[in-house]
């Protein structure tokens, strides 16, 4: 059984692009694998003041391998920069309440991370530093320093994009393309 | 089964008699729209996935605008533009502009149709969020990132989930002083900033119909600031007089059902509404212009492929002619053709360069997105520190034009211009 775990970061709502990677590092680009580790240390350097470092000045990753987030995570641009940036970070999961549809895209067809959805608003009752661990087939979510247990929701129509890998995987399984 | 004209431009792209929201559908690509930001990863995904050597799925769908980064001197901007190049010459593309050459256009969104390459009831896909713009033609277009893009220059096709259609319908006349820009804020205002997350949202009634071509890009280009997948208007004489101006390549436009059933409906009067502004840090701040006034401004910005097509620059200098400006006033058209109509266009037999001198505005830049996205640090008219901005661009996050600490105000052209005069948040009613 697939499990992530590790500490959380924690955002609230409308955390858009360019706040998970601002306009002016889009000259790198993410398949360039120096220009990929890069973009990862720039994750979330556009949040407001008021928020911790998610990467350590000085560091490349972040020491949060999953993302809480609350309402419409990941809207505005569609750089696929945003996602890469954090995969890039060592982020393995975002749980956010809703996404921006692009982002959600992103995440499904780069397969960088996955991007569940929770009914509850865990923005809440989750404090960046939190130890947590998902469950990815049990679709549940454990707060290991408070002890709770919170449900994610099923992934749904994308499940067999995110199983397969990514969309070109997902293509090449079922034909479409060689 | 009756289908509204996102569902029909869809099913017909996937071969299919019927879709209905929520099917997901492999559709034929009519073309696919890249930049010097998106376009290296694109074409990295694509030659990882498919081989350097690969071919893209055809040469004449592929279309490539740089036109974020152009006028700086950044190293990696050049060597993405390069790098588009290259690709462009190895594989024979019959589009690529490339900057610095007369083929040079500018802003995507308003070089696209400019360029012939928007086509009512088409499939347009682009590694850009505002390639939503494009249904003001009647087209299915929308925003991917460089993966999916990447799958399309090998596959010509890609799966896609049919939206659901909220349907928008603004009837009345509309008044000389609200522009498209004050509709869509007041819509996306109501629905909130996701309001139409996964949606389609399609804008019809006798308003719409009133608009031009360039205001309804306008409407279409900012669905993505409520979350919508893509903002669509039906075709009509309008779109075809345009459409056929500027390419000759036969198309055939769709219309949606009358009885299709849609999501949600929401119904407004032209002549009631008032300008507005959208005030930091989301587009769905929505207030009225005039109940602003006390807000400062240390700048106005007039640009991007929602504010910097020519009848934005028209309705600025309906404004700004015989005024002075009282703060800082940035002027970027959104492409080569948009500066020289500007240079062609007169009101009272004064030229737009004259009014825009006359006032006192900043010398008008080259055209690209500048500071619409903020970019490399010495990026046309970007935010360094506390500026407050009123702009005719489509987004106020945090950051955005590039200081975290800059606050943005998005208005109409009409607004931006009387704001500029006074130094605050002015209705362009007052100078009308």
């Amino acid at each position: 059984m697939k499990t992530i775990q590790g500490t959380v970061y924690v955002v609230r709502d409308d955390i858009d692009t360019d706040q998970i990677i601002p306009a002016q590092y889009l000259n790198l680009v993410p398949t360039i694998p120096e220009e990929y580790a890069k973009l990862g240390s720039y994750a979330l350097c556009g949040l407001p003041d008021g928020y911790p470092p998610f990467v350590k000045p000085g560091a490349s990753t972040a020491d949060y391998p999953i993302l809480i987030a609350g309402r419409n995570f990941g809207c505005g641009s569609s750089r696929e920069h945003a996602p890469v940036c954090l995969g890039a970070a060592g982020v393995k999961a975002v749980v956010a309440e809703s996404y921006a549809r692009i982002f959600f895209r992103n995440c499904v067809s780069t397969g960088e991370l996955y991007p569940f959805e929770t009914p509850i608003r865990l923005c809440e009752v989750f404090k960046t530093g939190d130890r947590a661990e998902i469950d990815v087939g049990g679709a549940h979510l454990t707060n290991c320093t408070t002890g709770k247990t919170y449900s994610i929701k099923e992934l749904g129509a994308v499940a067999p994009v995110v199983e397969a890998g990514g969309i070109f995987a997902y293509a090449r399984k079922s034909g479409i393309i060689k | 089964m009756a289908m509204t004209l996102t569902e029909k431009i869809l099913a017909r792209a996937a071969g299919k008699r019927v879709v209905g929201p929520g099917d997901n559908v492999w559709v034929e690509v009519d073309i696919l729209l890249t930049h010097d930001v998106c376009g290296p990863g694109t074409i990295g995904v694509f030659q990882r996935e498919f081989g350097n050597m690969a071919k893209v799925w055809d040469p004449s769908k592929v279309v490539i605008i740089p036109d974020h980064y152009i006028f700086t001197a950044d190293e990696k901007a050049h060597r993405n533009v390069d790098t588009l190049r290259d690709f462009a010459q190895y594989q024979k593309l019959a589009y690529f502009y490339d900057p610095g050459t007369p083929t040079y256009k500018g802003v995507c969104h308003v070089a696209l149709p400019q360029t012939g390459h928007v086509r009512p009831g088409e499939v347009i896909f682009g590694t850009d969020s505002h390639t939503c713009t494009h249904g003001a033609l009647g087209a299915f277009a929308t925003g991917i990132g460089n993966t999916d893009a990447g799958f399309i220059m090998g596959a010509g096709k890609l799966l896609i989930k049919v939206p659901k259609t909220m349907r928008f319908t603004v009837n009345g006349t509309v008044p000389p002083y609200l522009m498209g820009k004050d509709i869509i804020l007041k819509i996306i205002g109501d629905i909130g900033f996701d309001g139409a997350s996964y949606c389609a949202m399609e804008f019809n009634g006798t308003a719409i119909r009133q608009l031009s071509i360039e205001e309804r890009m306008t409407i279409c280009n900012m669905a993505i600031e409520a979350g919508a997948k893509n903002g669509i208007i039906e075709p009509d004489e309008k779109t075809f007089e345009y459409v056929k101006a500027h390419t000759n390549k036969p198309f055939e436009a769709v219309y949606g059902d009358a009885d299709a059933p849609v999501d949600s409906e929401r119904t407004y009067d032209a002549s009631t509404l008032e300008p507005c502004v959208a005030e930091p840090h989301v587009p769905s701040n929505y207030a009225l212009a005039r109940e602003r006034n006390d807000v400062k401004l240390d700048r106005s910005y007039i640009g991007s492929c929602t504010g910097g097509k020519i009848t934005d620059f028209l309705a600025a200098a309906r404004i700004l002619k015989g005024h002075k400006v009282a703060i800082p006033t940035f002027l970027v058209p959104a492409t080569v053709e948009v500066a020289e109509d500007i240079i062609k266009s007169e009101i009272d037999g004064k030229s737009l360069i004259e009014i825009f001198a006359e006032a006192g505005c900043e010398d008008i830049a080259p055209p690209s997105c500048a500071a619409c996205l903020g970019g490399p640090e010495d990026t046309f008219g970007r935010t360094s520190g506390t500026e407050t901005v009123i702009s005719t661009t489509n987004r106020n996050f945090p950051g955005r034009m590039g200081s975290k600490q800059s606050r943005i105000y998005l208005a109409s052209p009409l607004t931006a211009a009387a704001s500029a005069i006074r130094g605050r948040i002015t209705d362009p009613r007052e100078f009308m």
